[in-house]
């Protein structure tokens, strides 16, 4: 029988909600890891009971946790995330060179033929792998390496590398984000990396079109086209059509650009969802209107999502891997909001329900399809 | 036996109790103190101090006897009432909050 396992990260720990096909009745359990950051967790698409969350503290430092039935059990695993070679620099808010150091795991993405080979972007931005499920982590150091890692320099929420997108046929192909440096590729499986942000224009750095140094904020793909790539950067939402080398605004008639999540529609690879937010100095909605934005064309014509979700006095935020789809036949759409809602919409986006509420600030959501 | 005071986080990783007792070689200090509770206890390893520096992460302190021994050298011998186990080494967390 089908059903769905939706994974929470929140600021106070991890919370799982699991639901029969049907997405309507919801039991909650957790809080697992109470009191420590969860910054994601995700299972495995080869093995769903193996999942793994990154929990972290800034008292105690990062651990990982490794669960083998679902998340009903965890055990913890390797937490030495130690930088290839001597670190180097990059560059601090104020322009001077920076030492590398290693603060939290922000997002892991285990691989798409392996249950025990996960990677994890990490703040100051790198990506380990880990083949031994957790235990063991090498940097992919030719990342930070490539050339342009000096450069890269913190936004105001840490310089993170929060996105990490393999590609389904050619295991070599990696899609990596930083903020504030921008997205990267690799064609060799790691070896090698180059920017792929031409296209991208970001007003509030001194060369708008550099080669790096944009906030991306986080990148989708369809798993049927992984070439086609949406991002919503701090403000626009791009699209690239070439695997990330070059990029062109699908913003459109969008209220306003600026926002955290993407998403894409599991059964169609031209729907598209973001949830706009007001602006980078003001991190909630614009009126207080809590609405998703959908795009069935793969950007520019862009229709609002608000039947179910507070029309007014809302000021939350939805951050950047707090959005989800489910693949069920119609497919399932999940956000959840620092104020601790995760939102469902069983109809591709149609209508929306709180799956549970009150929970402390979300900052992951991840969702699992189980038959 | 010397006598280990987790912070409740740390006591909820490692699944123990308040209070952890460990056998530790002379000489007694905050080194091998920390070398004994993780080589027992690896998934503390990196909460208290750094993987590779061995420096105490910032937020927490390490006190016995009412004396913050946070800022003495690893190698300096903790006080003898630690040693003998009629006081236990404290490892604490800043508190939070307002």
């Amino acid at each position: 029988m089908t059903s769905v396992r939706v994974l929470v990260g929140t600021r106070k720990g991890a919370f799982i909600l699991s639901s029969d096909g049907k997405r309507e009745q919801w039991q909650v359990s957790g809080p697992f890891f109470g009191g420590w950051e969860i910054y994601h967790l995700k299972g495995s698409p080869v093995d769903p009971n193996r999942l793994y969350a990154s929990q972290s503290s800034g008292w105690f430092g990062q651990v990982i946790q490794r669960s083998n039935d679902g998340g009903q059990t965890w055990e913890p695993v390797g937490n030495k995330f130690t930088y290839e070679g001597v670190p180097g620099t990059h560059q601090w808010y104020d322009g001077t060179p920076h030492p590398w150091e290693f603060k939290r795991v922000w997002h892991l993405e285990p691989s798409l033929t392996d249950p025990e080979t996960v990677l994890a972007g990490v703040e100051d931005a790198a990506l380990f792998r880990s083949t031994d499920g957790g235990t063991t982590w090498n940097e992919i150091a030719g990342l930070r390496s490539h050339g342009s890692g000096a450069r890269w320099q913190p936004g105001a929420g840490g310089m993170c590398l929060h996105t990490i997108i393999l590609h389904p046929h050619n295991p070599g192909r990696i899609v990596i984000a930083i903020s504030s440096a921008g997205a990267f590729r690799t064609d060799d499986g790691g070896a090698t990396w180059k920017p792929i942000n031409r296209g991208l224009r970001s007003e509030h750095i001194p060369d708008p079109t550099a080669e790096v140094g944009h906030c991306v904020h986080h990148i989708t793909r369809h798993a049927s086209r992984p070439d086609v790539l949406f991002m919503q950067k701090h403000w626009d939402v791009m699209r690239s059509d070439d695997a990330g080398d070059s990029w062109h605004e699908v913003s459109g008639n969008l209220p306003t650009d600026f926002g955290f999540a993407i998403d894409v529609h599991a059964h169609e690879p031209e729907t598209i969802y973001v949830v706009p937010i007001k602006s980078d100095s003001e991190h909630y909605p614009l009126d207080g209107k809590l609405r998703v934005y959908r795009s069935r064309t793969g950007g520019n014509d862009w229709e609002p999502l608000a039947s179910g979700l507070p029309q007014q006095d809302c000021y939350v935020n939805v951050l950047r891997d707090a959005m989800s789809v489910d693949s069920l036949n119609e497919c399932g759409v999940y956000f959840g909001t620092t104020g601790g809602h995760v939102y469902a919409s069983s109809d591709a986006g149609d209508n929306w329900t709180p799956i549970v509420r009150d929970l402390p600030p979300v900052l992951s959501v991840e969702v699992q399809t189980l038959s | 036996m010397i006598r280990v005071v987790l912070p409740p986080h740390l006591r909820t990783l490692a699944n123990v109790g308040s209070e952890v007792n460990l056998e530790v070689d002379s000489p007694v200090t905050t080194q091998t103190i920390l070398d004994a509770l993780e080589a027992r206890y690896p998934t503390l390893c990196g909460t208290i101090r750094d993987h590779v520096t061995q420096k105490r992460r910032p937020f927490l302190r390490f006190f016995a006897c009412s004396e913050d021994l946070s800022l003495e050298s690893a190698d300096t011998p903790v006080p003898d009432s630690v040693v003998s186990g009629d006081e236990p080494f404290f490892i604490v967390g800043a508190v939070a909050g307002g």
